[in-house]
């Protein structure tokens, strides 16, 4: 995501705007662009959906297969998360095994999953010691216009929502029910341009950013996941108004997400 | 940060399990110039953790591909050794030490004066010999150290250390067991002249006010390692008038 060059004029431009209190597609700086999504698109997938935020566009699939659990936690279901940036949604992506961008997209997202507690992974044990519900979580991107970190934490979300345990596929039928699931964490991510802080940047604009940080809330909007990244810096006074709008625009995402599921 | 304990991590008195109280970090002991090959190293051992990093370059870059016209980028291989946990640690790469490799290498190039080596390449490698919690802190605070023995020019040192939750207290620098049974981790790096973030990660569960808590905690610790990367530093290069070893 990258070592991709900005024209000046464009540069200029972007942050001529900022300036003024606007951006290229006519958005304040706190503006998120349009959330829409399909849950359930994919029927091979346990749990699906492909959301689009502006431009950028992900899709979550989730598949929930029985396995052995870890030595240290003998009574707990198991999370994996993966994403890829596949050539399709950037020609700066290539094929091949993950690149350090989408390791580190994937952790993030796991990150604010895991940590909130949304899957509740003890109801999700068959035999103790022997055998759980393994839930995988692969994400891929399939258009990038920038900010794929919220972008896929709203895909991996909705799809983990909307998933059904296939117990009957197993000869479990009795497990036949919807994934436990105790929350939404929702990700909000500020990139930082000259001193100004931005939300949900597009190409353009995280290509000409210095920082970023994601801060991921849960529904009581108490913080479970952080990430910062890039090579800029960000002052204390920065990170408070990261904090302040990710509780402010996690509630209101989670709204969203509401009325998309029904 | 998910598992369970019956073990008392922070008594009555707010002491921990290790005798120190919420405020204090473990002992830091800092060596600069440790290795022979490398332009500069460093070995760290924050509590437990034992930690080396070394610096070359700048050098030509590798891959030439990622080769900067305009400057330099400095590049990161973070590495557990297989005897640095309890379990063996199968060597090679995984996930976790990618993006900590990338995080660290993105702190570290805000502080160095990448612009005066166009096309070069600055390699930091940070090799954990010892875990013990809070190993990506001391990697850092370790690979800055590293880059100043090098004599890469830089606008300051960045010292790193963790903040976090345990038995409902707000803790400095987690140990193991804190860090396992805890309920939060948030690790963060500064630049001490300017006390501008340039690293921050969080996992766990945290309120605002112990959130605030926890970075004022670090932010105030970092000085403190600040002080201790100094020091090391005035060692490694002080030159005493009457018996100064002759090759120092």
């Amino acid at each position: 995501m990258s070592n991709q060059a900005i024209s000046d004029i464009k540069r200029d431009h972007i942050i001529n705007l900022l300036a003024k209190g606007t951006r290229t597609d006519g958005r304040s700086p706190s503006d998120i662009r349009e959330i829409s999504a399909s849950v359930n698109c994919i029927e091979s997938a346990d749990g699906s959906a492909r959301v689009k935020l502006g431009n950028t566009e992900v899709i979550a699939g989730v598949k929930i297969i029985p396995g052995a659990p870890f030595g240290d936690t003998p009574r707990s279901g198991v999370l994996t998360t993966g994403a890829e940036l596949i050539p399709m949604a950037h020609q700066s992506f290539e094929s091949g095994p993950p690149g350090e961008d989408a390791i580190e997209l994937a952790r993030v997202v796991d990150r604010g999953i895991r940590e909130s507690g949304m899957v509740d992974v003890d109801e999700l044990c068959i035999t103790e010691g022997e055998k759980v519900w393994m839930c995988f979580i692969d994400m891929y991107a399939l258009d990038y216009d920038g900010n794929l970190f919220d972008a896929s934490n709203l895909a991996a979300v909705l799809a983990l929502k909307t998933a059904m345990i296939p117990g009957t596929q197993y000869g479990l039928p009795e497990w036949d029910r919807p994934l436990p699931i105790t929350c939404m964490p929702i990700s909000v991510t500020s990139s930082k341009i000259g001193n100004t802080l931005i939300l949900d940047p597009n190409f353009d604009e995280e290509h000409i950013s210095s920082a970023r940080l994601t801060v991921t809330t849960d529904d009581n909007g108490n913080f479970r996941a952080m990430q910062k990244g890039g090579q800029g810096s960000i002052t204390l006074t920065e990170l408070g108004q990261c904090l302040d709008i990710a509780v402010e625009k996690g509630k209101e995402i989670r709204e969203t997400l509401n009325k998309i599921i029904g | 940060m998910s598992g369970h304990t019956d073990m008392v991590l922070v008594d009555e008195n707010g002491m921990r399990i290790d005798g120190r109280t919420a405020t204090e970090h473990r002992p830091i002991k800092i060596e600069a110039g440790v290795l022979k090959n490398a332009d500069g190293s460093a070995y760290v051992e924050i509590g437990k953790n034992k930690v080396l990093a070394a610096v070359y370059g700048p050098r030509e870059c590798h891959p030439r591909h990622l080769q900067n016209p305009t400057k330099a980028i400095v590049q990161c291989k973070y590495n557990m050794q297989a005897f640095s946990v309890s379990d063996r640690k199968r060597p090679g790469t995984d996930r976790r030490s990618i993006e900590i490799s990338k995080i660290t290498a993105e702190a570290l190039e805000n502080v160095v004066l990448t612009e005066l080596y166009p096309r070069a390449s600055i390699d930091v490698y940070i090799e954990i010999l010892q875990a013990n919690a809070g190993t990506r802190c001391a990697g850092l605070t370790a690979a800055s150290v590293a880059l100043a023995d090098a004599g890469i020019p830089m606008r300051d040192i960045v010292p790193a250390i963790a903040a976090g939750k345990a038995d409902g207290h707000v803790l400095l620098d987690l140990n193991k067991e804190e860090d396992n049974y805890g309920q939060a981790d948030v690790p963060i790096a500064i630049v001490p002249s300017t006390d501008e973030i340039v690293l921050l990660q969080m996992d766990g569960n945290m309120t605002r006010e112990e959130f605030d808590k926890a970075i004022s905690m670090a932010v105030n610790a970092c000085h403190e390692v600040y002080d201790i990367q100094k020091d090391a530093l005035k060692r490694r290069y002080s030159v005493k008038n009457e018996e100064s070893d002759s090759d120092e």
